[in-house]
């Protein structure tokens, strides 16, 4: 048979195998070692040498173009074998993705980071002291010896005492301002902190509980002055309500452990129940300041002759309320579920300064 | 601190508004809690002029009256009797709102004739309860504002109420002239005068005073008063009433008002006791032996503690020294003899003796805050030509025993300081009137305070009273100077980080972050290894938490149980918080602790609920601890508190340091919370887990081998009660370099384990890889190893190669 006929004829073979085994079929006829092309490759060893490198090539030819026509059709077959597969693999997309849990971060510790970042950048460290104080740290080194009415209006919470110990009672720490001293006689001057963490007060009501957080903040120099206070809670205000224009009020109070004292008020809107800083006629209250009192320095080991500085405390849960919008302090300390995941934030939603505070 | 706007303009000079001084007061430090301005709801309303009145055509009772406003004649129909030409009215006009009938008046049409407005009676603006006519005033012109004539003729109507919030520091505050001070200060208008009159008294006082010496040197080093007799008493004149009742006060007789005016108008807090009811002639101010029963004015008897102040007559305790008088000598309507008393009283005494007794009066609000001492003599001048005045009389020569005491002090006042410390600059000038103002006498650069102002108590009350005067609100920030060039460095403690790093490990494993109370019941507390005298609150808010926690898994348990009784069955609940050893200051450690409860997901299509078990706990501790640094190699022991499961639960330690627990919570302490579902939790001691060793970023060399690693799987047959990583260990110790890793890949337990491989056995499969250092393992080389690595096994968990 020549080489025209042979090729017409297995081409065609291949054109007309329908499905994988017939095509095989096809190949051991042409190209399986007793197929026709392998029988006629078998010829050449008698031929002579002129002869065979002729035949030799033209098998070789028709042999290379055999394979790949099979081999398209293989892929072909395969194509459409794949196809077909794919008409039944139908899975309805619509079912919910496998559950994956979703934490969340309670928004004490997520203003608490933001405050940090805030006040890190301004130069001040994180300090931190007991909640079971003694007397002397949370009242007398703050300048509130033991008769001060201050010290009634406290509401202190007051530790178990022995019956053969005559120290006075330790306290629950009614204000952050207890680690002003111990920062303070660790560190020395100059010193910049803030103190976030939990105070306690006897007081339960609509808008109080008995334990909330505070942040307290100490900057002691040679020459700070109440100016700076300002512009330091202005800043941190600025940063912390991210909004452009805020306005503070500083208004003359009294508190033992500073001089001057000055309570600060935030200028705020309220419509509809939504809060807006730096806009509206209302003003709330939001802190408590002042220059640290000489002998408050002095308890804790700093010269008053040669230190001065500012220091302030301000309510974290509160600032929170403001910033979020949360309307109900009690509900902070709940674990209500619904409540965690309304007002939580996302593990990864890290408060820093580049990236903004909250997303 | 209450007082009204008239009672203020008793003491200060001054054209500002009633805005003005609001706001000056809020920015002095007196801050303004409320403001009751009766005013507002009568501004609107003028007076008018009836021209005639008229029967109405269709109504016997109704007239027609014109009327002329300030808007010209106007037509009001009117049914008061006494509507009738040439009376002067008050005017409500159609779109007014008229608050004793709470209605906003329209133009309407009575009986077919119109009707522009409304004439009132003083029911209908809430005046009184007068309603029998419209009001008929004896004065004034038509147009003229309502309110501005009441000011004129009836003050008391329009004078607003003023609230304020006075910190502890200013006593002197407690009495309107010290607001008027301040304000005066500011510049708000002139402190008026205050002249003591002089009293000439008639007759030694019949009843002599006598401190008692213990109480002279502290307690009450000055006591006076003087009789009045003949005074008639009975209720005291309207505009005081008005006063007192504006303020909150109930008028009781002219006696009793005045000295509550004196309280609050001039912080002099005074007593009245009925000469009459004195047995003996004299009253002798002693400390309380203790027991002395002693009636008190607010109609309770209390029982006196040894050492408390007492005033006392022969017939016993007749005044609870400083804070309240008794029922007994106290002044009635039919008093005709009356003791005034003014005196001083030492503040600490009177605050401990007022908080043991639990009460709060005016008076022992004023003495413990500090009143001004040498205002004892001149105050009982003028409360005694008060009650002349008021209620007749004639007074003695005064009583008394002591001497005001002497509170002369001065302090430097360095004007540059007060710049430096505020940050603005006030002129010397300026700061030395501002204190002259305020009643400090200067001597060169000495300031001695007044005496009603104990709280100045050095050179930086100085500079607050000059800074607060001069309004801290013109305050101008200033930046806050970086303390170091350059890049700030990290400002977090190492375990300020972990404590942050362990939160958010704990957020991402798909925890809620819970923050709650530090204190919990008692029980709760016990449960948990806790509840001693030494965490126990003396004084607790509730008895929910009366201790501080030893462990934050008993308030997490109590919010699981409360979202499950709302509906939440399945929870992840964590807090990052402190927990309590004991009652010292320190005596607290930072956990975190995370706590599963019910399935581990939601129901879904794919079976992905389960319970949780322990070894979702497990998983998440170690998550933490690998997110804190810890090393990979622990030791899991069963040594865990009594709040576990025995034997569902382990600790995951370095030799004796313990830096987790995990496991299931014991059933026993499940049922006492009320928790439904299995509850699994874990609790890491975040101070507990060791820094790494290594302080450099830089990572050791990775070393890879091109080397292919082998894996090679063994089942062993072994005890029960067998540790899984007792055969891990011991395959890991079988070739210290060839051995890469060991795996746990399965475990078969349970009834089909045993009947296929003995009582009381299960298998344990490992996989252990092999990563070949020098060259290419042979299969002789693994054949060893394996060996190696079953004989090792078996000796250590006394098992078999499972065949």
């Amino acid at each position: 048979m020549d080489l025209t006929e042979l090729r017409g004829k297995f081409i065609e073979a291949v054109a007309r195998a329908a499905d994988e085994s017939a095509l095989e079929e096809v190949r051991l006829a042409a190209l399986g070692k007793k197929g026709e092309i392998s029988a006629m490759m078998a010829t050449l060893g008698k031929m002579d040498p002129d002869q065979r490198k002729a035949a030799g090539a033209a098998l070789n030819v028709l042999k290379d173009e055999i394979d790949a026509a099979l081999r398209a059709k293989k892929a072909g077959l395969a194509d459409a074998a794949l196809n077909e597969r794919l008409k039944s693999e139908w899975l309805d997309v619509t079912l919910p993705g496998r559950p994956r849990p979703q934490g969340t971060i309670h928004p004490v510790s997520q203003v608490m980071e933001e405050l940090t970042a805030i006040f890190a950048d301004m130069g001040f460290s994180v300090a931190e002291g007991p909640q079971v104080e003694s007397d002397w740290y949370n009242f007398d080194a703050l300048n509130i010896p033991p008769e001060h009415p201050a010290r009634q209006e406290h509401d202190t919470f007051f530790m178990h005492r022995a019956a053969d110990d005559a120290r006075p009672p330790h306290v629950l720490r009614t204000h952050t301002s207890p680690v002003q001293i111990r920062a303070m006689t660790a560190q020395g001057a100059p010193i910049r902190v803030i103190a976030p963490g939990r105070v306690y007060r006897m007081d339960m009501d609509q808008t109080h509980t008995p334990m909330f957080h505070q942040v307290e903040g100490l900057a002691i120099d040679r020459d700070i002055s109440m100016a700076n206070l300002k512009w330091c809670l202005e800043e941190f205000c600025r940063a912390f309500f991210e909004v452009d224009r805020v306005e503070l009020r500083f208004r003359a109070s009294h508190f033992p452990f500073t001089e001057p004292s000055a309570e600060v008020d935030i200028r705020y809107s309220n419509v509809g129940g939504q809060l807006r800083i730096g806009e509206g006629d209302k003003w709330m209250e939001i802190l408590g300041s002042g220059m640290v009192h000489p002998k408050v320095l002095a308890a804790a080991g700093v010269d008053p002759n040669e230190w001065q500085g500012f220091a302030f405390g301000m309510g974290i849960d509160r600032i929170a309320m403001l910033k979020y919008g949360i309307p109900d302090l009690r509900a902070f300390f709940e674990g209500d579920l619904r409540w965690l995941r309304h007002y939580g934030f996302a593990a990864l939603d890290m408060p820093d300064l580049p990236g903004g505070l909250s997303r | 601190m209450k007082f009204t706007l008239s009672w203020l303009k008793d003491h200060l000079d001054t054209q500002a508004s009633l805005d003005d001084i609001l706001y000056a007061l809020t920015d002095l430090g007196l801050e303004v809690e409320e403001v009751v301005n009766p005013a507002a709801r009568l501004a609107p309303f003028t007076l008018a002029k009836v021209l005639y009145a008229e029967q109405h055509p269709d109504a016997d009772r109704l007239r027609v009256c014109r009327v002329m406003t300030d808007e010209g004649e106007r037509q009001i129909v009117c049914g008061a009797p006494n509507a009738r030409a040439g009376i002067t009215v008050v005017l409500c006009k159609p779109g007014d709102y008229v608050p004793g009938i709470d209605v906003t008046l329209g133009v309407g049409k009575i009986r077919g004739v119109e009707s522009h407005g409304m004439m009132a009676s003083e029911r209908e603006l809430e005046l009184s309860d007068e309603h029998n006519g419209i009001i008929e005033l004896p004065s004034g012109e038509v147009g003229q504002k309502f309110t501005d004539w009441l000011a004129q003729n009836r003050p008391g109507t329009v004078d607003p109420m003023i609230h304020v919030k006075i910190t502890p520091n200013r006593p002197d505050a407690l009495g309107v002239r010290g607001i008027a001070r301040d304000l005066a200060a500011r510049g708000l208008g002139q402190l008026k005068p205050l002249p003591v009159p002089v009293i000439n008294g008639g007759f030694d006082c019949p009843v002599r005073v006598q401190i008692d010496p213990a109480l002279k040197a502290k307690g009450c080093p000055h006591f006076a008063g003087r009789m009045i007799r003949g005074v008639t008493n009975g209720p005291s004149p309207d505009w005081l009433q008005q006063r007192l009742k504006a303020i909150g006060l109930r008028p009781i007789s002219a006696l009793v008002d005045i000295t509550n005016y004196f309280t609050f108008g001039l912080n002099r807090p005074l007593h009245v006791f009925d000469a009459a009811k004195v047995k003996g002639g004299v009253l002798r101010i002693h400390p309380a032996r203790g027991g002395e029963e002693f009636l008190a004015l607010d109609g309770k008897t209390y029982t006196l503690r040894d050492g408390m102040m007492a005033i006392s007559d022969d017939a016993g305790v007749e005044s609870l020294a400083g804070i309240m008088g008794g029922e007994h000598s106290g002044c009635t309507d039919s008093t005709t003899d009356v003791f005034l008393e003014s005196a001083f009283w030492d503040p600490i005494t009177i605050a401990a003796t007022g908080r043991a007794l639990k009460i709060n009066s005016d008076a022992r609000y004023r003495f413990e805050r500090g009143v001004d001492p040498a205002f004892t003599l001149p105050g009982l001048d003028l409360a005694t030509q008060m009650i002349l005045d008021l209620c007749g009389g004639t007074p003695s020569h005064i009583a008394q025993d002591g001497a005001p005491i002497d509170t002369t002090r001065a302090y430097r006042l360095n004007p540059a300081r007060v710049i430096s410390l505020v940050g603005m600059d006030i002129p010397e000038a300026e700061q030395r009137a501002t204190l002259t103002a305020l009643g400090f006498s200067l001597d060169g650069d000495m300031a001695t305070p007044p005496t009603w102002r104990p709280d100045v108590l050095g050179e930086a009350d100085l500079v607050e009273e000059v800074a607060r005067v001069a309004s801290l609100t013109k305050l101008v920030g200033k930046p806050l100077a970086r303390t170091t060039a350059g890049v700030p460095k990290p400002i977090l403690t190492p375990l300020q980080a972990r404590e942050k790093t362990a939160r958010r490990t704990i957020a991402a494993l798909g925890y809620n972050e819970c923050v709650t109370y530090s204190f919990i019941d008692e029980a709760a507390a016990r449960a948990f290894g806790g509840g001693q005298d030494a965490v126990r609150v003396e004084n607790p808010i509730s008895s929910e938490m009366t201790h501080l926690r030893p462990d934050l898994l008993p308030g997490l348990l109590r919010a699981a149980a409360r979202n499950q009784a709302r509906g939440f069955m399945d929870l992840a609940l964590a807090e990052i918080g402190p927990a309590f050893t004991g009652g010292e200051p320190g005596d607290q450690h930072l956990q975190a602790t995370g706590l599963l409860v019910g399935a581990s997901a939601p129901r879904d299509p794919f079976g992905s609920r389960r319970p949780v078990d322990v070894f979702d706990a497990k998983a998440d501790a170690e998550a933490v601890l690998a997110a804190l640094g810890a090393p990979a190699r622990v030791q899991i022991t069963r040594k865990v508190a009594e709040w576990w499961h025995p034997g569902r639960s382990g600790v995951i330690g370095l030799g004796p340091n313990v830096m987790a627990t995990f496991g299931e919570v014991h059933p026993r302490i499940l049922r006492a919370f009320d928790i439904k579902g299995p509850a699994v939790a874990f609790t890491v001691l975040v101070g507990n887990v060791p820094s790494p060793k290594v302080k450099t970023p830089t990572r050791p060399a990775l070393t890879i081998s091109d080397l292919q690693a082998v894996d090679r799987d063994f089942a062993f047959v072994v005890d029960k009660g067998v540790e899984v990583l007792t055969a891990v260990n011991a395959a890991l110790g079988a070739d210290k370099t060839l051995i890469e890793s060991v795996r746990v890949f399965d475990q078969f337990t349970g009834e089909k384990a045993e009947a296929q491989m003995g009582a009381g056995k299960k298998s344990i499969a490992l996989t252990v890889r092999l990563q070949p250092v020098a060259a290419t393992l042979t299969e002789a080389e693994i054949e060893a190893v394996s060996a190696k690595i079953i004989d090792k096994v078996k000796k250590a968990t006394g098992g078999t190669l499972r065949g």
